[in-house]
């Protein structure tokens, strides 16, 4: 990874009452493939929309290779955007969608007409030069939208939940894609989702952002085994979150009633704390083997594991499991120290219904 | 700036729009005749105005036709959209392209066919004669108001209905005639808009035996201005404004959709517009 | 259910009114009855080329194009700031843009005559301030303005329809992509409201050339229009044979703005749309 591209400072919108971005700090590392993650409200578009260009910041910064840019126009700008829906110019055809950034920029036309088919053939568009753009699919178009924006040899390329609209087969075909041209192109993408998956497989970078605020920045691995706290655990893959857990002591702490060995440290001594265990890290066991038990209230077939409910003293763990249980029997639950993430404790955020299941 | 100079702008257009209609009111008022001179406020031209017999009666015709014409092709309209649409499609498109001929034809064409056909079958052109026509041109409006209704309804309560028991006109009345409703309106609303509105078709087809409101400022106002037409105007400028609103709080308190009220005014408008004026396919 | 015969009384009425007069222009157009038999004959048709009446289908084609162009010119920048999201209270602008169309159009025609006449409010300030009377009424100036005064909201209205439905994010992609203000709105905006702008001439175009009302009140009849010599075959001359070849005349034009706007214009502003 190379050196900073972009660098936010400090950044704040607001919409009226609505606090957009409440202080924001990040910086874009040149080429890689930086992801924004969030539910929608987040604050994770208006920040793309900042660096764009298409909002100004009520406060902060915002760098380009160090030069602050927060008054350069978005038409000046050395980023280019995939629009969340694909925003093609309705009345030109896909040839002219895509010649459109080098017709500006008055380079002559037998450049662009090689340009034009070269990044056409990136996106597997080869031919399509002349056809309409209201006839192609939602994942031509897109297609169409991103070659409009390669075409510029953009510094950055953003990227706006430019999957949303397509069907979840293109989407993931769709995935491959983007990161292959990533690679191919080599230039710096920032990408806007709300789909947790999507930015887990695409990302260098994954920042997880709510009510305006950064969460946490890491590799999505990290993101994934150290949430560094109960929200991006709930929004990233699936969780047992235990808010009524406490700390006895260092690398000793009490879930659902009894006292289990983890490897964390440094939190006191009889502290509240969320602890987040991965349902995959749940292993049931006899009961006489556990000193938690609980009794299974739910089994559900789900294709490569048994999602199961267990039903412990003060809590409803979530397993996954390749073998079954049966309903009403009493199990013994235990995790290895290591699968045990504990974290400050605070009040969770849940995103509302709507939120969370909007694709 | 940029923003001050925006609003400079449609101040000005409406400035432009709203400038003669205000001089107009305000001169309804004028105790004297004598046009541009302000000699004070007085309600003169309010008291000549319900003492003329001539403009009593017109105001009377116009009504009357207004009411008859529009509630004759109300039912007229109703029942025609509704038969249209079990028709075959080839015979359903000659319906309604010949339908849609008095809404884009110039209303001078309209008047002019019609008062050629009264007197080629004979009908004396006056009251009877202009109501015809009125029914003629208002019937297209209602049609058009109450086909889309008709595209949306939803069949299987009617056949619920006659599952349960209802006979098939009990059955249309308690179940499609409700969803049609709203179409209905408006197609009724806009009718006797027009209708009042009228004028060309109007002087077409009373060969001057009839006026309505319209015809009798056309007349007077071919001699000049006349401060009873001033007085008229603003009377008429004050229903209709009055009738817009009613129009519109009915359709705001009766919308489910809040964020669509804004503008229903507008959306009318529109509406009207779209019916009114020339295209269609 | 068999409602099909809900339709045969406006079938029958549709067929008396409407296709019955629709005949009778074609048959009154086409036919002399001069010698007390019905034959056919064109020669009202090419009346119509005598170059009296090919002067005021002249006079109509050019009085209505300079009325829509100047609706337009007036129209475009106040559909755009109406449609404009930065620009506040613009659904009370636009009805109030709207609203005098509801007043009758006679009444908005006639509301001139107190400020244009020779004794008018603008000539009695024009004398005021000592520039002296000048002739505002009985010339094409009184009767385009008419025209515009009448047609200017069927001009903005199909445009700001328009321009409120473009995607701000093609807008802000033309952006993105390097174009400027003016290039966006040249390569942009503009193409995209051409369906407004087509509806929008036409709606003002078509009523511009077919009136009588205010050709005959702003000139005082000074300003011979088709409208015009339509009404004075009917009223005063009864030679109805020309009128309706005029009439035909209309017609046709109506028909060919229809394929016109049915190609180029904004289908959901065309009563079409509806259905």
């Amino acid at each position: 990874m190379g050196k900073k591209i972009i660098e936010l400072k400090n950044i704040y919108k607001r919409f009226g009452d609505f606090t957009a971005i409440d202080g924001i700090n990040l910086y874009i590392n040149e080429g890689e493939f930086l992801t924004l993650l969030g539910p929608s409200g987040c604050g994770k578009t208006t920040t793309l929309r900042i660096i764009g260009g298409f909002e100004q910041p009520d406060e902060g910064d915002v760098l380009f290779e160090g030069v602050r840019i927060n008054d350069v126009p978005a038409h000046k700008r050395p980023l280019n955007t995939v629009f969340q829906k694909y925003a093609l110019f309705p009345h030109l055809t896909v040839g002219e969608n895509v010649a459109f950034g080098p017709t500006i920029r008055k380079i002559s036309p037998d450049i662009i007409q090689k340009d034009v088919k070269k990044y056409l053939e990136i996106v597997n568009l080869e031919g399509y030069e002349d056809r309409d753009v209201s006839t192609l699919s939602g994942g031509q178009q897109q297609r169409v939208a991103i070659a409009r924006a390669l075409i510029n040899k953009p510094r950055v390329l953003l990227l706006d939940e430019p999957l949303g609209a397509l069907d979840l087969k293109l989407r993931k075909d769709m995935q491959d894609e983007l990161k292959t041209m990533h690679k191919d192109v080599g230039i710096t993408f920032v990408y806007v989702t709300h789909d947790q998956e999507e930015a887990l497989t695409l990302s260098d970078t994954v920042v997880v952002m709510n009510n305006g605020r950064i969460l946490q920045i890491g590799t999505p691995v990290d993101i994934y085994n150290e949430p560094n706290n109960a929200f991006v655990a709930y929004f990233i893959g699936e969780s047992n979150i235990i808010h009524n857990s406490i700390m006895v002591k260092d690398k000793l702490v009490n879930i659902d009633g009894v006292d289990f060995n983890c490897v964390d440290t440094g939190f006191g001594q009889n502290t509240p704390v969320d602890v987040v265990v991965r349902p995959e890290d749940v292993v049931l066991v006899p009961a006489d083997k556990a000193d938690l038990k609980g009794i299974v209230t739910l089994v559900t077939f789900k294709g490569v594991h048994y999602e199961i409910w267990v039903e412990g003293p003060t809590f409803e763990w979530k397993v996954h499991s390749t073998l079954p249980q049966t309903v009403g029997d009493e199990l013994g639950i235990t995790v290895d120290p290591y699968n045990i993430h504990v974290m400050k404790h605070e009040p969770l955020e849940i995103p509302s219904e709507e939120t969370a299941v909007e694709v | 700036m940029k923003k001050l100079l925006k609003k400079l702008y449609i101040f000005l257009i409406l400035l432009f729009l709203y400038a003669p209609i205000i001089v107009l009111i305000v001169y309804s008022f004028n105790a004297s005749k004598s046009r541009a001179v302000w000699q004070g406020f007085s309600l003169t031209w309010y008291q000549q105005l319900f003492t003329d017999s001539k403009i009593l009666s017109a105001l009377e015709t116009t009504f009357l036709i207004a009411l008859i014409a529009s509630v004759v092709a109300t039912v007229l309209g109703t029942f025609a959209a509704m038969g249209m649409m079990k028709m075959k499609k080839k015979t359903f498109e000659t319906v309604r392209t010949i339908t849609y001929i008095p809404v884009l034809n110039p209303d001078i064409v309209t008047g002019v066919s019609l008062m050629m056909l009264f007197a080629f079958i004979g009908i004396e052109l006056g009251f009877v004669s202009m109501l015809l026509a009125h029914i003629t041109f208002c019937t297209p409006y209602v049609i058009i108001s109450v086909l889309p209704k008709l595209y949306q309804l939803d069949m299987s309560v009617y056949e619920a209905a006659q599952d349960l028991g209802a006979k098939p006109f009990y059955a249309l009345r308690k179940t499609i005639i409700p969803q049609l409703m709203p179409g209905i309106v408006t197609g009724f609303l806009l009718s006797f808009t027009l209708s009042v509105d009228d004028f060309v078709i109007s002087y077409f087809t009373t060969g001057g035996h009839v006026e309505n409101l319209s015809m009798i400022v056309f007349s007077m106002a071919r001699k000049g201005v006349n401060p009873k037409i001033n007085a008229v105007s603003a009377l008429l400028f004050v229903t209709v404004m009055i009738l817009l609103l009613i129009v519109n709080k009915r359709e705001l308190s009766s919308k489910k959709h809040a964020a669509k009220n804004k503008d229903t005014l507008l959306n009318r408008e529109k509406q009207i517009i779209k019916y009114r004026r020339n295209e269609g396919k | 259910m068999s409602k099909r015969r809900f339709a045969f009384p406006y079938l029958i009425w549709m067929t008396i009114f409407i296709v019955v007069p629709l005949f009778l222009i074609f048959f009154y157009a086409f036919t002399d009855n001069a010698s007390g038999k019905t034959l056919f004959t064109l020669e009202h048709v090419k009346a119509i080329f005598q170059p009296l009446y090919l002067k005021v289908i002249g006079r109509s084609f050019y009085m209505s194009l300079i009325a829509t162009l100047v609706c337009f010119v007036m129209g475009y920048p106040a559909a755009m700031i109406l449609a404009s999201k930065d620009f506040s209270q613009k659904n009370t602008m636009l009805i109030l843009i709207v609203l005098p169309m509801w007043m009758n159009f006679l009444l908005r025609t006639y509301s001139w005559l107190s400020l244009l006449e020779n004794e008018g409010l603008i000539n009695r300030f024009l004398v005021s301030i000592g520039l002296g009377q000048v002739q505002l009424m009985y010339n094409n100036f009184a009767v385009i303005l008419g025209m515009v005064y009448n047609f200017l909201p069927f001009m903005i209205l199909p445009i700001y329809s328009v321009l409120v439905k473009i995607d701000k994010s093609v807008v802000e992609a033309a952006k993105d992509l390097g174009a400027n203000g003016a290039r966006v709105f040249l390569r942009i905006i503009f193409p995209l409201s051409m369906p407004g702008v087509v509806s929008g001439i036409t709606m003002t175009f078509m009523p511009a050339l077919s009136t009588f009302v205010i050709s005959r009140l702003l000139s005082g009849g000074k300003i011979t229009l088709i409208g015009n010599i339509i009404e004075q075959q009917f009223t005063i001359t009864g030679d109805w044979g020309l009128g309706s070849a005029l009439s035909l005349l209309l017609m046709v034009l109506i028909f060919i703005s229809m394929i016109f706007i049915n190609k180029y214009g904004d289908e959901s502003v065309g009563a079409g749309g509806l259905l």
